[in-house]
C-alpha cells in the first residue's frame, strides 16, 4: 500500500522535474540554435531576461526525486547509480557547468569568452536531459537489475537514446513554447513568430521521435511497450499526443500563454503513460515496486512529511502564483539599490 | 591478525577518489551554507528597523542584501544538487543499506528548500509593489525554513555519527526501523545547537567584516556604520554561547563517540589523569610529537575531574580507528577550531566594552582589522569543524555498521579521478563567476554612492542582480515600469 502510494509520488516528482526542469534545459536549448552573434542576439536577450536565478530552484525537484528513490526503494537507487554511473556523472557535471555557464557568459567582457561560456551553457542544457533520458530508457528496457556493474551497453543502445532524444525533444517543446508567452509579455512581438515556429518544429520532432521509440521498444524493451499499446498506458500516451496538438493550435492563438499548460500537460502525461506501462515493476522484470521497497515506518512519515509540506507549500505557492498574476512581483531594478 | 594487510586488502583503489570528491564538493557547499540559513534573518533584522524608524539607509542595506541571497541561493542549489547524486555515485552502497533508516532527513530538508525557494521569490520580487509591512511579514518565515533545512541535514549527520533506531537480521540488514530514535540521535541535539549558531555567527561576521573593510578605506558615513553594526552585533551576542555549545559538544562526542574523541585529544591508552596536548603531531607508536602539553586538562575538560577516565585510540584494533595521521588531522582541526572560538569571543568582549563605556563602535583600527578578519576566521572554523565530525569518524561511514570501504562505488578509479579533475575546474569557475557578481555589485552601489552612476554601466554585466534596464541597449527594451517617485518598501 505504502509502497505503491510512494511509487506514484516518485512518479509524479519526476514528471514535475521533467516540466519543471524542462522549460530550464529548453530554454538553454534554443539559446544553443540561436545562431551567431549578431543573429542570435534578440533571443539571446529574451533566454537572458526571461531565466532568473530562483528558477534553479526546479532542481529542487530532482533532489526529491533521489530522497524519496533513497528512501522508498534504497534497492533501486544503489541498483541504478551503479549500472548507470557515467550517464548519471554526465548529467551531473552537466548540471553545473550550465549553472557555471550562464552565471559567467555576462560577466565576460570579451566577445570571445561570452561565446564560450554561452556555449557551454547551451550545450549543457541539452546534454543534462539527454543523459537524464538515457537513464528512463535504460531503467524501462530492463537492462539494469540488481548487481549490475557500470557498462556502456546498459546505455548505449536504441531504447536508452531514442529515450535520452525524446527528453531533448521534451524540453524544446517547453522552452519554445514558455518563451513565446514570454516574447509577448515583454513586447518583443517579433520574437513571439521566432519562437512560435520553434515550438511546432519541436512538437512535430517530438511525435517523429516518440513513434520511433515505439518501434524500437517493440523487441527492446517489450514490457513498457506492451504498456504503451494497451489499455491505460495507451490512453496516456494518445492524451498526450492530442496535449501535443492542442499546444500547436494555441501557440498561434491570441493568447499563446495558454499552451504553456497543454505543453506542460503533454509532457506530464508523456511520463505518466511511462511509468503506468511499467507497473508495478520499478525495473521491468526484475525488480518490483514491493520487492524494493524500504522500511514502512519511514516510509508512512515519508508520506506525512510530503503531506505537511504541500500544505505549507500550497499556500506559498498560490500566494506566489496571486502576487505575480497581479503585477506585484518586480526585480530589483539599480534604481533601488542605489540610494 | 595483521591489521596493516587486512587494512590494505579493505581498501579499494576507488575509495581516495571517491572520498576527495566527496570532502571537495561539501566542503565548498558549507561555504554557502551560512549565508542560506542566517542571511534571511540578518536582512530582515536590517530590514524591520528601517521599517520602524523609517530609515532609508536600513531598507537600502536590506534591499542590497536580499540581491546578494539570491546569488548565493543560486549558487547553494547547483552545489547541494551535485550532493546527492553523489550520495549514489561514490556511496551506493551506503544509500543501498541504509537509505530507508536516515533518509527522511534529507526528506524533510528538500521540502524546507523548496518552500525557501518560494518565500525568496516573493521577498526578492516583493520590493517594489507589495505593502512594506506586507512584504516585511511575507519575509518573516525564511529563517524558518532555514532552520527546517538543516534539521534535516543534520539529522542524517548525526545519525551516520550515532546511528540508532533499527535492528540487524541474520543477514546484516536494518529491521524495525524506528523513525523517532533515528531523527533524535544523541549527538543530534548538541550538533543541531552548534552547527545553528556556528551558521548565525560566521554570516555576521562575514557581513560585518565587508562594511569594516569599508570603514578602514575611510568610509565611515552612517551607511557603513549600520552595515557594520547589525550583524556585527548579532554574531558577538552568539560568540560566548558557540563557546559553551561547543564545550558541549565536545562532552557528548566524548560519551558517545570515544573513539572519536580520542583523535580529537590525541589520546593514545586509556587512561586517567589525562594531558591536552594543544597541536603536536600523533606517531604511529602512540606518541606525540611537537605541541604544547598541559598536564591534567584533558580529564577535567572531558569530566570536570583530573581522575576522568578518558578512552584512547589504541582500545580498538587498529583497523576500527582513524590513522595517526587522520588522528592529526582531526585534531589540527579541532585545535583550531577551538583557538579561534576563543579569540572571536575576545573580539566580542572589546566591542561590547566600548559599547557599554561610550555607547560607541571602538575607535581602534586594530579593531576593524580583527573584524574584517572575523569573517575569514569563522569560515575557517566551520571547515574545521566539520574535518573534525567527518575525518574523526574513520573509518567508518556509519559508526562501527558500515566502513567506507563496504559503501564505496564499484566503479573505476580512473573515473572517479577524472570526474574529481572536472568538478574541480568546474567549481573553481562558478565560486569565480560567484565572487566576480558579487565583486561587480559592490563597484556598482559604491559607484552610485558615490554619485557617480552614470561612470560606465558595469550593471549591464551582472546576471543575477538587479536588473538595469537600459534604454535602447542593443536589444530591445521591456516595457517600462513603476512610475517616478515610487520607492519600494516604503520609505525611501
Ligand atoms: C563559527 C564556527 C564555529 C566555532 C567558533 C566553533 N565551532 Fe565547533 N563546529 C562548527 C563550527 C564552529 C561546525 C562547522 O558547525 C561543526 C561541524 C559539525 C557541527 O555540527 O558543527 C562543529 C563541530 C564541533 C565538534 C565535533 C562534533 C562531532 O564530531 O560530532 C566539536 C567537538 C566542536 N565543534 C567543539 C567546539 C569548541 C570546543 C569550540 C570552542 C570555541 C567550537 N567548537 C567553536
Ligand atoms: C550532512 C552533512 C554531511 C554528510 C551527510 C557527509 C557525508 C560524508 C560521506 C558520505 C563521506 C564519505 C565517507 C567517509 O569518508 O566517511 C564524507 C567524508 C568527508 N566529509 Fe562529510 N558529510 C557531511 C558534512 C561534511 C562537511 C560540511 C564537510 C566540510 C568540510 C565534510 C568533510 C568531509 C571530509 C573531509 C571527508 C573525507 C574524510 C576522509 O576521507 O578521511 N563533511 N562525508
Ligand atoms: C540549512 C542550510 C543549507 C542550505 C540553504 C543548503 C542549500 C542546499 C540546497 C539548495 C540543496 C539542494 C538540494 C535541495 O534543495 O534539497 C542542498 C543539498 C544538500 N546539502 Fe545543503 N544546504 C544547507 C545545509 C547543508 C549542510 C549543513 C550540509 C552539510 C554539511 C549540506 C549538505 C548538503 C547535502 C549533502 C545535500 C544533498 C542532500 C539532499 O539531496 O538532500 N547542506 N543544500
Amino acid at each position: 500500500m505504502t509502497a505503491d502510494i510512494l511509487s506514484w509520488v516518485l512518479l509524479l516528482a519526476i514528471a514535475a522535474y521533467a516540466c519543471g526542469g524542462g522549460v530550464d534545459y529548453g530554454a538553454g536549448f534554443w539559446d544553443l540554435l540561436a545562431g551567431g552573434a549578431e543573429r542570435g542576439r534578440r533571443p539571446r536577450w529574451l533566454i537572458d531576461h526571461a531565466m532568473a536565478p530562483v528558477w534553479e530552484v526546479n532542481n529542487v525537484w530532482l533532489v526529491f526525486v533521489l530522497v524519496l528513490m533513497w528512501t522508498g526503494f534504497p534497492a533501486f537507487f544503489q541498483t541504478v547509480f551503479t549500472a548507470l554511473w557515467l550517464p548519471l556523472a554526465l548529467a551531473a557535471v552537466g548540471m553545473v557547468l550550465r549553472g557555471a555557464g550562464f552565471a559567467l557568459r555576462k560577466p565576460a567582457r570579451l566577445l570571445a569568452a561570452r561565446r564560450v561560456y554561452g556555449a557551454t551553457f547551451a550545450v549543457a542544457s541539452l546534454l543534462t536531459p539527454f543523459f537524464l533520458g538515457t537513464v528512463i530508457g535504460s531503467v524501462a528496457s530492463g537492462r539494469v537489475s540488481p548487481g549490475t556493474t557500470a557498462s556502456a551497453d546498459a546505455w548505449a543502445n536504441a531504447t536508452s537514446v531514442t529515450a535520452g532524444l525524446l527528453a531533448v525533444c521534451a524540453t524544446a517543446v517547453l522552452g519554445a513554447v514558455f518563451l513565446t508567452a514570454d516574447a509577448r509579455r515583454f513586447g518583443a512581438h517579433d520574437l513571439v513568430g521566432h519562437f512560435r515556429l520553434r515550438a511546432r518544429i519541436a512538437v512535430g520532432a517530438l511525435l517523429v521521435v516518440g513513434a520511433v521509440g515505439l518501434v524500437v521498444t517493440a523487441d527492446d524493451a517489450s514490457y513498457v511497450h506492451h504498456g504503451l499499446t494497451h489499455g491505460w498506458g495507451l490512453l496516456l500516451v494518445l492524451l498526450s499526443v492530442a496535449a501535443g496538438a492542442v499546444t500547436v493550435v494555441l501557440v498561434g492563438g491570441p493568447a499563446p500563454g495558454r499552451a504553456r499548460y497543454s505543453a506542460v500537460a503533454a509532457v506530464a502525461l508523456a511520463v505518466a503513460a511511462w511509468g503506468v506501462a511499467q507497473r508495478p515493476y520499478l525495473v521491468p522484470t526484475s525488480l518490483t515496486v514491493r520487492q524494493a521497497v524500504g522500511a514502512s515506518a519511514t516510509l508512512q512519515w515519508m508520506l506525512v512529511v510530503s503531506l505537511v509540506a504541500l500544505l505549507l507549500i500550497g499556500p506559498a505557492v498560490t500566494v506566489l502564483y496571486r502576487l505575480d498574476t497581479r503585477g506585484v512581483l518586480e526585480p530589483l531594478t539599480d534604481e533601488d539599490v542605489t540610494g | 591478525m595483521d591489521t596493516a594487510t587486512q587494512l590494505l586488502a579493505g581498501t579499494p583503489a576507488q575509495l581516495l577518489p571517491a572520498r576527495e570528491l566527496m570532502a571537495f564538493t561539501l566542503a565548498s557547499h558549507i561555504l554557502l551554507v551560512p549565508f542560506g540559513v542566517a542571511l534571511p534573518f540578518i536582512t530582515l533584522v536590517m530590514h524591520h528597523r528601517g521599517l520602524r524608524r523609517g530609515d532609508a539607509t536600513a531598507l537600502l542595506l536590506a534591499r542590497r542584501w536580499s540581491a546578494v541571497m539570491a546569488v548565493q541561493f543560486a549558487v547553494g542549489v547547483v552545489t547541494g544538487t551535485i550532493l546527492s547524486f553523489e550520495f549514489g555515485l561514490l556511496w551506493p552502497g551506503m544509500m543501498g543499506r541504509w537509505g530507508d533508516v536516515f533518509g527522511l532527513g534529507f526528506g524533510v530538508e528538500a521540502w524546507a528548500f523548496f518552500l525557501e525557494a518560494i518565500l525568496i521569490a516573493i521577498y526578492l520580487y516583493g520590493w517594489r509593489r507589495l505593502k512594506p509591512w506586507t512584504h516585511f511579514w511575507l519575509g518573516v518565515p525564511l529563517p524558518l525554513t532555514a532552520l527546517l533545512g538543516a534539521f534535516g541535514i543534520i539529522a542524517a549527520n548525526s545519525w551516520m555519527n550515532t546511528p540508532q533506531g533499527f535492528t540487524l537480521d541474520a543477514d546484516g540488514d536494518p529491521v524495525n526501523v524506528d523513525v523517532r530514535q533515528a531523527i533524535f540521535t544523541p549527538i543530534f541535539g548538541p550538533e543541531y545547537w552548534h552547527f545553528t549558531v556556528a551558521m548565525f555567527l560566521t554570516a555576521g561576521y562575514v557581513v560585518a567584516g565587508v562594511y569594516a573593510v569599508g570603514w578602514l578605506r575611510g568610509r565611515r558615513g552612517r551607511y557603513h556604520r549600520l552595515g557594520f553594526t547589525v550583524p556585527f552585533t548579532v554574531a558577538a551576542v552568539l560568540t560566548p554561547l558557540q563557546l559553551f555549545l561547543g564545550d558541549n559538544i565536545a562532552r557528548q562526542v566524548f560519551q558517545k563517540q570515544p573513539v572519536k574523541f580520542a583523535a580529537t585529544e590525541l589520546v593514545w591508552d586509556t587512561d586517567t589523569h589525562v594531558p591536552e596536548y594543544l597541536f603536536g603531531r600523533l606517531q604511529e607508536d602512540g606518541t606525540v610529537k611537537g605541541g604544547l602539553k598541559i598536564p591534567q586538562l584533558d580529564s577535567v575538560l572531558a569530566g570536570f575531574r583530573p581522575d576522568t577516565q578518558v578512552t584512547g585510540l589504541a582500545s580498538v584494533p587498529a583497523a576500527d580507528r582513524p590513522t595517526a595521521t587522520q588522528a592529526t588531522i582531526v585534531h589540527w582541526a579541532f585545535d583550531i577550531m577551538a583557538t579561534i572560538g576563543s579569540l572571536l569571543i575576545v573580539l566580542a568582549l572589546w566591542y561590547a566594552w566600548c559599547w557599554w563605556r561610550r555607547r560607541d563602535l571602538p575607535r581602534s583600527r586594530w579593531f576593524f582589522r580583527c573584524a574584517a578578519l572575523a569573517g575569514a576566521a569563522s569560515m575557517l572554523c566551520v571547515e574545521c569543524g566539520w574535518i573534525t565530525t567527518e575525518v574523526g569518524r574513520q573509518p567508518w561511514i556509519v559508526y562501527q555498521n558500515m566502513r567506507v570501504s563496504e559503501a564505496v562505488t564499484p566503479t573505476r578509479a580512473a573515473s572517479l579521478w577524472t570526474m574529481f579533475g572536472v568538478v574541480v575546474v568546474v567549481y573553481v569557475l562558478v565560486f569565480g563567476a560567484f565572487l566576480t557578481v558579487l565583486l561587480k555589485m559592490r563597484t556598482r552601489w559604491r559607484l552610485a554612492d558615490g554619485g557617480e552612476a552614470a561612470a560606465e554601466n558595469p550593471e549591464t554585466d551582472t546576471p543575477y542582480g538587479p536588473r538595469h534596464e537600459p534604454a535602447g541597449a542593443g536589444a530591445q527594451p521591456p516595457p517600462a515600469e513603476a512610475g517616478p517617485g515610487h520607492t519600494p518598501g516604503g520609505a525611501g
